[in-house]
């Protein structure tokens, strides 16, 4: 991820994009989660790159909020029913940039009118049930911007909304990143949305990245079997069938939940498949400027 | 000359008491024609679950008329209903909360089948296989409980279950809005064969725009309680007149990156159906709107064939700039 750009993790469920932001975020819930392999290289504010991984429990809580920030699907959840949403902003800011609490609730002022809250002055005083779904999770992206982070996670935002208003959402994530020039982490099940927002793609299944590329490169020219058939799949694809059905190129089977066999875990529902991908749990390959694809027989989709 | 299967006139449904009055159904008169997929289309607070409710009974009407195959429906009492509901059967978004957790799948259908006294005794089993295989699951799952099962596998018990009864109506309410778009694909493949296996009519009650252009030949496009405009599929989703139809799909995200992003965004949120603006409830949103929307509920203005909407800046309405469809008609 690069400052500047989203990133999208595009998959369905179960398929590891939450896990991947939560382990991101040092907020696997433990003891049963916990990092078992691998490297979370992170360069903050102050230039220094540091492993989030193997970083300690109370330094995390420093980063998360001043440097790392994550928006969730349902912002109810998420903020805190008792405390005006100024309050909430407020908060944050004295705790994690040290202001008094005249100028936090300045700054909280401040941040409801950037995410374009109308009458913002006013509004800080309101609790979150006196704002409807798309007020709110404008409140959560004001309270994951008041610190200024350079990563916003954003997890499922704009899922539980109306689409005219996910739209708007949409396109206020987009002004601050560039205003702002903050990397984004977009977390989505949505293709539709991964096309307007996303730079790059990661895309994922039963807890695996299966390819990595441009977004324009993802649905021109797909090179994992899931990627295409995700696709595939969307109803805007569907071809019409002689007797007038629009039928859909849908995936067979489901997600398999335990993987006891060695092989490539899509290879159940691939129309690729032979013999070797059962085989052996095939390796992420460069096919590709800045492309990587799980799959071996991925010349087989050109 | 046969009834439309379902007929609906200046159908009214308000909640609660003023001050608190909720005006979730205004003046809604559409029909089902025998055999069609009619979409609901709107986001919340559009009133189009409660459209669906209304013609199952499930709630009493306020004001105006449903008639089911030529009856009026709206003011008769339960008990008489009670035979019409074996020809309406409703398929629900949640395939986790609508199905009974503590019964197997033999006794969630065998409960519609017993409700109409439907394959009594011995023809049970047989039937239960049949329909299971019918929508694509195994005549040895009629003895799990619903959690053996995935999302989709779930969502095709709930349409074995509408099925069991032979129903000439289904409502189905969002059927794949909670399923994984690999899952959704499957279901909704399944919903088009058995339509045309059994000559269903159908109500397709969704927010997703796709979907219902997928699925339907005509949509009504529903806005805070009230019909903005309807039409067949194709014309209503390439050729939108209504203004909010047009902002609705300009909304919805293309999964295409290079599709053109022409973003007339709607500013503000939907109003609260306790108060709707008086006159054309979309005025507050409308980029279009002048005061003479705010004195009038605009009346619907046709725009060829079976296709109308109600704005009265009609004129000024172009057709949508959105590409022409391609050739193949949707019949």
């Amino acid at each position: 991820m690069f400052a500047g750009r989203v990133t999208a993790l595009v998959g369905e469920s179960g398929s590891g994009k939450s896990v991947t932001s939560l382990a991101v975020m040092g907020l696997l819930p433990r003891p049963s989660g916990r990092i078992a392999a691998g490297s979370v290289a992170y360069t903050g504010k102050s230039g220094v790159t540091v492993d989030l991984a193997r970083t300690p429990a109370s330094a995390m809580r420093a980063y998360r909020g001043s440097e790392i920030a994550m928006i969730f699907q349902e912002p109810m959840t998420s903020l805190n029913p008792v405390l005006s949403v100024g309050e909430q902003i407020a908060e944050q800011v004295r705790l994690h940039m040290r202001l008094d609490a005249a100028a936090a609730w300045r700054r909280a002022e401040d941040m409801l009118g950037l995410v374009e809250i109308p009458d913002a002055r006013r509004r800080a005083h309101d609790y979150p049930h006196q704002m409807s779904g798309g007020m709110r999770q404008r409140v959560m992206i004001a309270l994951a911007m008041s610190c200024n982070p350079r990563l916003l996670i954003a997890d499922e935002p704009t899922t539980a909304l109306d689409v005219t208003i996910q739209a708007q959402i949409l396109a206020l994530i987009d002004q601050l990143r560039k205003t702002h020039g903050m990397g984004v982490l977009f977390i989505t099940h949505n293709l539709g949305v991964v096309a307007e927002v996303a730079d790059t793609v990661s895309v994922m299944y039963a807890g695996e990245m299966v390819e990595r590329t441009d977004v324009r490169t993802l649905f021109r020219a797909p090179r994992h079997p899931y990627s295409q058939a995700l696709i595939d799949c969307l109803p805007a694809r569907a071809a019409r069938a002689a007797d007038g059905r629009r039928l859909i190129r849908a995936i067979p089977g489901s997600v398999a939940t335990a993987f006891a066999a060695p092989g490539c875990r899509f290879a159940p529902r691939c129309a690729f498949r032979d013999d070797a991908c059962e085989a052996a749990l095939p390796d992420l390959r460069e096919i590709g400027e800045g492309h990587v694809s799980r799959c071996r027989r991925w010349e087989a989709l050109a | 000359m046969t009834p439309p299967l379902v007929s609906v006139h200046n159908l009214c449904k308000r909640f609660g008491q003023p001050p608190a009055l909720v005006h979730a159904v205004e003046d809604v008169s559409f029909e089902v024609r025998r055999g069609e997929v009619l979409g609901l289309v709107g986001e919340s607070g559009s009133g189009k679950s409660t459209i669906g409710r209304l013609i199952l009974r499930a709630l009493d009407p306020s004001e105006g008329d449903i008639a089911f195959d030529g009856l009026p429906i709206a003011r008769i009492s339960q008990r008489q209903m009670r035979p019409l509901r074996r020809r309406m059967q409703m398929v629900f978004q949640d395939p986790y909360a609508s199905l009974n957790p503590r019964l197997r799948v033999r006794d969630i259908i065998g409960e519609a089948l017993d409700a109409h006294g439907l394959a009594p005794g011995k023809a049970r089993r047989a039937r239960l296989a049949e329909l299971l295989e019918t929508v694509g699951l195994e005549a040895a799952h009629t003895d799990r409980f619903p959690h053996e099962f995935s999302g989709g596998q779930r969502q095709r018990i709930g349409i074995a279950r509408a099925l069991a009864v032979e129903p000439d109506l289904i409502i189905a309410d969002e059927p794949v809005s909670a399923l994984d778009v690999s899952v959704q694909a499957q279901v909704l493949n399944l919903l088009q064969d058995l339509r045309r296996r059994f000559g269903l009519s159908m109500l397709f009650i969704s927010h997703d725009l796709d979907v219902v252009e997928l699925m339907c030949d005509r949509i009504i496009v529903l806005y805070l309680g009230r019909v903005m405009e309807i039409g067949p599929a194709e014309q209503v989703c390439r050729s939108p007149r209504h203004p909010y139809t047009q902002a609705l799909l300009a909304a919805s995200p293309r999964p295409d990156p290079d599709a053109p992003r022409v973003r007339r965004l709607l500013t503000g949120d939907i109003p609260s159906p306790l108060s709707p603006p008086s006159g054309c409830v979309f005025r507050t949103r409308c980029p279009l709107a002048t005061e003479a929307c705010a004195r009038q509920i605009p009346p619907m203005i046709a725009a060829g064939h079976d296709h109308a909407f109600a704005c009265i800046h009609a004129d000024a309405v172009p057709p949508s700039a959105l590409p022409e469809a391609t050739g193949d008609d949707i019949r």
